[in-house]
C-alpha cells in the first residue's frame, strides 16, 4: 500500500514540477507573482498546494507550529481564505545566529470559482499541515457523455 | 530509523534512474531554521510541515548534524495537481557542529511539523564566570 502511495506521490511531485515549469514559461514567475490579484509572492508563509479529483478539491496549507485554534478558514463566493497567526517565542536570554522561520499574522486566498459546495467543507490539522477538503458541485464534475 | 535511511537512499537512487530516463528527480527542500545559543547550549528549530516522527531522521555523522524528513500526503486516487508551492516531499538540512558541543547528548522533539534540536555544550567546556576579586 505504501508502494502505491509513494509512487502516486512521486508522480504527483513530477506533475507539480512539470506544471511549475510550464507556468514559468507561460507567466515568467508562475502563478505566485503574476495572475490572480490575491496571489502571494513565492516563498510566502504558508506554502499551499492544491489538488483535485473528479469529486473534490483539496487544499494543503503548510503551516507548522500553528495553534489550530488560531487558524481561520472561510469560504465566500468561491474564494477560500486561510488566515491565522504563528507565534514564535523569542528567547530573551539567548543570542540568535539565524532567524529564518516566519512569525506573525498571515493570510492566503485561493479562488475556486463556483466549483465547490461551500456547505461541504472539512478541515483537519496534522503534523503541521492543514488540509481543507471541498466537494465539487455536481455540475462542475467532469461527465462522460454517452453517445447514442 | 535505519529503515527510514534506507528508504531515503532508495528514493535517491530511484531519482537517479528517473533522471537518466529524462524525468525530473526529486530535490530536497531546505527547511527554514532558527538557531540560538544560551549558556548551556544551542537550540535549533526547523520547520518540516507534514513530517511525522516515523519519517524523521536526526543524526550525527562525525562533526555533521543531519536533519532529514519526508512528507507523507494522503492523496486520493485520481488526484491531479492544480497548484503547488511545495514541489518536493523531502526536507534536508545539515550543520557542522563545533568541538565544545556534546553530540552524544543531543535531544530532538517534533511537534506539529516543527523540529526542535537541543545541543548541549560539554559540561567541562561551558563558560565560567570568573570572579574578579578586589584588592
Amino acid at each position: 500500500m505504501f508502494g502505491r502511495l509513494t509512487s502516486l506521490q512521486n508522480s504527483l511531485v513530477e506533475d507539480f514540477w512539470r506544471l511549475h515549469q510550464e507556468l514559468d514559461e507561460m507567466l515568467g514567475d508562475g502563478l505566485s507573482s503574476s495572475g490572480a490579484i490575491r496571489s502571494s509572492p513565492r516563498g510566502s508563509f504558508p506554502a499551499i498546494n492544491v489538488i483535485q479529483t473528479p469529486a473534490e478539491v483539496q487544499v494543503f496549507v503548510f503551516a507548522p507550529g500553528v495553534d489550530p485554534k488560531k487558524l481561520d478558514v472561510s469560504i465566500q463566493q468561491g474564494l477560500l481564505t486561510i488566515s491565522g497567526e504563528r507565534q514564535i517565542p523569542v528567547q530573551e536570554q539567548a543570542s540568535y545566529y539565524r532567524q529564518e522561520r516566519f512569525g506573525g499574522e498571515f493570510r492566503r486566498a485561493i479562488s475556486l470559482a463556483d466549483e465547490v459546495d461551500p456547505e461541504r467543507v472539512d478541515a483537519t490539522y496534522r503534523d503541521g499541515i492543514l488540509r481543507v477538503r471541498l466537494q465539487r458541485r455536481e455540475a462542475a464534475r467532469p461527465r462522460q457523455i454517452e453517445i447514442r | 530509523m535505519s529503515t527510514h535511511v534506507n528508504e531515503v537512499t532508495q528514493r535517491q537512487s530511484d531519482g537517479g534512474v528517473a533522471q537518466a530516463r529524462g524525468r525530473t528527480a526529486e530535490t530536497a527542500m531546505r527547511a527554514p531554521a532558527d538557531v540560538y545559543e544560551d549558556q548551556e547550549g544551542l537550540t535549533l528549530v526547523a520547520d518540516m510541515p507534514g513530517v511525522s516522527r516515523e519519517r524523521l531522521d536526526v543524526r550525527v555523522d562525525g562533526d555533521k548534524l543531519l536533519l532529514e524528513g519526508s512528507v507523507q500526503f494522503e492523496l486520493p486516487e485520481q488526484a491531479e495537481a492544480v497548484y503547488a508551492d511545495v514541489r518536493s516531499t523531502l526536507y534536508r538540512r545539515s550543520f557542522v557542529l563545533s568541538r565544545e558541543l556534546d553530540s552524544a547528548q543531543i535531544k530532538a522533539t517534533l511537534k506539529d511539523g516543527v523540529l526542535t534540536v537541543r545541543i548541549p555544550k560539554r559540561a567541562e567546556l561551558r563558560p565560567r564566570k570568573i570572579q574578579v576579586k578586589g584588592s
